[in-house]
């Protein structure tokens, strides 16, 4: 039984949904290490709710010997009251990429936990890492070895430095996949292991890696450097089992709208007709797609994901410049690499990569995104950087402005005139 | 071996990475890595995944509270021990997904999960999230664990999602809603691209602890950190080094707190939720697009977030009705024309909601089409 009153939090016990008041209530009772966090936990955020306002301080620096990221420092400012979170550190763990767990492994990490945390954790923290909410200082280093020795499991990253990657589940599960999106983010991870734990840069960098353009690890959003999957060549087609869809004998959308009655598949309002290009047409028997005017949107195979397959000839499409809006606005990722070859060991991602971080580290001021560095200095910057010629797929249209900033050497006979000579033909 | 304090860089290991995934998958996944041929939902919260050599996986995906203690994840241990030969995968929306390589194997999982329930009462495993429904919130810390918050996380996140509870384990929406939370403007969760996002958001200027902020912070560095250059240099009445903020050009970012802890900005009346509407990051059909702010402020109010809970459900009702199938609600505002959305809705329209900010051009109306 709890030892603290928390009226405001026990009304969160109440409803269906998976109450984090209960389980943190569960964990009271537990084995972890520092046996009062969960109960004072609870008894920082009752306070919370009571004063409408936060009771942790800014962190301050802690972490591991040789790491400048991965420990979130991090103080309650009533520690006095709750002398089970005055201390009561963020521990970031490289989450296995796309999240799969066998239960062995998910137990040794309970393990090491309880033995020098809290007991609670995030599953998943928004970056993709495994979260281990809450320890004290002196835990962090017999914690990090206990990881890297017995688990051979590292941290994730924190502070101005790579983050951990993430990638959606692609090939091991989806039959969407353009590339093998979990060995590149595996790879990139384990290549960039200096930058991802030593924080060089002017503020955070993500890559995230999305196999295909439903985008189920939202890249083209939250991330610097976006790699989503895409194919060049022709969507494969089954017309039998196209038509078993028009037929009704397949669910369309592969299920996803059974909660409701939508009447009878219709393959023209529901296929045709919402083609973003229209480049697709059915006459009663045939399907057929005008495959060079196609976007790849994902429409029709999310549909008919029985008759209709990616094209063979895949890669990826690589964006740059995604993220919230901090400081300067939130910014989507623009298209800058139409298509990438995305074989292991990824040279040619590797190559520009690295390009780009040349000049951010060069050019951005601190706290400067990418995203924001490729506006102050201009896409055209950019792509002379990474040596890239401009291409009509980088826009969704040319430039309405005319203010063109020439450069000299664009310009015949350059910039330098004579005001004598001019002035011989053109009065004062 | 265990950790020696007396000498801690003994047989230091570092720069491993994380383990490698292929190593925890099932060996119907290994066995059939790349050459899946299609999937199907079952049912809400069930999915069948078939391969090119006819194999099957069934998932069976469940909501969770994202803040899980390890006693819960050892439950998750049992069962995925009882049903799944111990393999399971979290998502990126922090469902957890049981992998199950028979489908008789379902039905037993499926029952057990029904019969766990935490001791106040709720459910530990609720099935859904698949398809043209609402699948779990993604959010961030809020005041269990962050220094920046303007709103609770995990609490808000509880509300809501009892509120729409019905959606996850249904798909009769005319799209997938994805709903997200962050609790303050840095966005750790990155919101901004969600069909309905609940963003934290400060309306107080921050206060200066003149007597600290000198010793706390890098002066500079704070000022810089304004991006409307609302922070100068000052003194304080005894002559010591401190800092002024322009009021009138401050847009609550909370980016100089984030530089200068002397500057907290984070209040019981000016904190609360803003609730953006219609972002998508998929590129199915239409373009990715940024949420739109609809409601510029809703107080913090809890244990249960009345205002939030309603406002979000009057939303996801309205598009249920109203659009078509397929149809992302960013879509379906686009097509009806906002002036529609505000009148479905019944949200009012308030000068708040037309952007000031950097670019806000781009959205005002450049055109004499418009609805009466």
């Amino acid at each position: 039984m709890a030892k603290r009153n928390t009226p405001m939090l026990d009304e969160l016990e109440k409803g269906p949904w998976p109450s984090f008041v209960s389980d943190i209530k569960q964990q009271i009772k537990g084995k972890q290490v520092l046996k009062e966090a969960p109960e004072d936990l609870l008894g920082v955020l009752e306070l919370s709710y009571e004063d409408k306002i936060t009771h942790w301080k800014h962190g301050g620096i802690v972490g591991v010997f040789g790491y400048g990221g991965g420990v979130i420092g991090r103080y309650c400012d009533q520690p006095q009251n709750f002398p089970g979170v005055a201390h009561f550190h963020t521990v970031r763990v490289n989450q296995p990429t796309a999240k799969y767990y066998t239960s062995e492994f998910l137990r040794s990490l309970c393990d090491v936990w309880e033995k020098h945390g809290s007991g609670l954790t995030n599953m998943h923290g928004s970056t993709g890492d495994i979260v281990f909410l809450g320890t004290t200082t002196d835990h962090l280093e017999p914690l990090f070895f206990d990881l890297t020795h017995n688990l051979n499991q590292d941290l994730g990253g924190s502070g101005s430095n790579l983050r951990t990657p993430s990638a959606c589940l692609g090939k091991s599960r989806c039959e969407f996949a353009c590339y093998d999106s979990q060995e590149a983010c595996f790879n990139m991870t384990n290549e960039y292991q200096d930058e991802l734990h030593r924080p060089a840069f002017p503020y955070k960098f993500k890559f995230k890696f999305d196999a295909c353009p439903n985008g189920c690890v939202a890249s083209i959003a939250r991330s610097d450097m976006s790699v989503i999957g895409t194919w060049k060549d022709d969507i494969r087609i089954d017309q039998a089992a196209v038509k078993a869809y028009v037929g009704g004998e397949l669910k369309p959308n592969a299920g996803a709208h059974a909660g409701r009655d939508w009447g009878k598949f219709d393959i023209n309002k529901e296929v045709i007709d919402l083609c973003p290009t229209n480049c697709m047409s059915w006459d009663g028997s045939k399907l057929t797609i005008n495959n060079r005017e196609c976007t790849r949107c994902m429409h029709c195979l999310n549909v008919m994901p029985r008759a209709l397959r990616i094209g063979t000839e895949t890669g990826a499409s690589v964006l740059f410049g995604a993220k919230a809006p901090i400081l300067e606005g939130a910014q989507m990722a623009t298209l800058t690499v139409p298509f990438l070859p995305m074989e292991s060991p990824f040279s040619e991602l590797k190559e520009l990569i690295e390009k780009v971080w040349e000049w951010w580290m060069e050019e951005g001021k601190n706290r400067e995104r990418l995203g924001e560095l490729i506006q102050r200095k201009s896409m055209q910057e950019f792509l002379r950087v990474i040596e890239l010629d401009p291409d009509p797929r980088m826009v969704l249209e040319p430039r309405s402005n005319p203010y063109i900033f020439w450069k000299e050497e664009e310009v015949e006979g350059g910039w330098t005139r004579d005001i004598v000579e001019y002035r011989k033909k053109h009065q004062r | 071996m265990p950790y020696d304090p007396n000498d801690p860089l003994k047989d230091r290991i570092t720069d491993i990475g994380p383990r490698y995934f292929r190593d925890f998958f099932p060996p119907v996944i290994e066995k059939n890595f790349g050459k899946w041929l299609y999937h199907e939902i079952l049912e809400p919260g069930v999915l069948v995944h078939v391969a090119e050599s006819g194999d099957e996986i069934y998932t069976v995906r469940v909501g969770a509270a994202r803040l899980m203690s390890i006693e819960l994840l050892r439950e998750i241990c049992d069962v995925a021990d009882k049903h799944c030969n111990g393999y399971l995968r979290f998502t990126t929306r922090n469902n957890v997904e049981f992998l199950l390589d028979s489908k008789d194997k379902v039905k037993p999982l499926l029952d057990d999960l029904k019969g766990r329930k935490f001791d106040g009462g709720s459910n530990k495993f609720p099935v859904g999230g698949t398809g043209a429904g609402i699948t779990n919130i993604v959010h961030t810390q809020g005041w269990a664990h962050c220094h920046t918050p303007a709103i609770d996380a995990s609490g808000v996140v509880k509300a809501v999602m009892d509120g729409i509870y019905d959606e996850f384990g249904n798909m009769r929406l005319p799209a997938p809603v994805r709903v997200s939370l962050a609790c303050c403007l840095n966005m750790c969760g990155a919101v901004h691209c969600s069909d309905i996002a609940i963003l934290g958001i400060h309306r107080k200027p921050p206060m200066i602890d003149h007597e600290w902020i000198d010793k706390l912070c890098e002066l500079p560095l704070a000022i810089a950190a304004c991006p409307t250059a609302a922070i100068k240099p000052a003194k304080t009445e005894a002559g010591g080094k401190t800092l002024e903020v322009n009021a009138d050009r401050c847009m609550f970012c909370g980016n100089c707190y984030t530089m200068c802890a002397a500057m907290p900005l984070a209040d019981e009346l000016g904190s609360g939720i803003a609730i953006l509407v219609g972002g998508k990051l998929s590129n199915r059909m239409s373009r990715p697009k940024f949420s739109k702010v609809v409601i510029p402020f809703i107080p913090n109010e809890p244990p249960r977030w009345p205002s939030t809970v309603n406002a979000v459900k009057k939303i996801v009702d309205v598009y249920a009705k109203d659009a078509k199938k397929y149809e992302r609600l960013g879509d379906w505002a686009a097509r009806i024309g906002w002036e529609r959305f505000f009148e479905k809705t019944e949200i009012p329209f308030t000068h708040h909601l037309i952007d000031d900010y950097r670019f806000a051009y781009t959205t005002w109306r450049t055109s004499t089409q418009f609805k009466f």
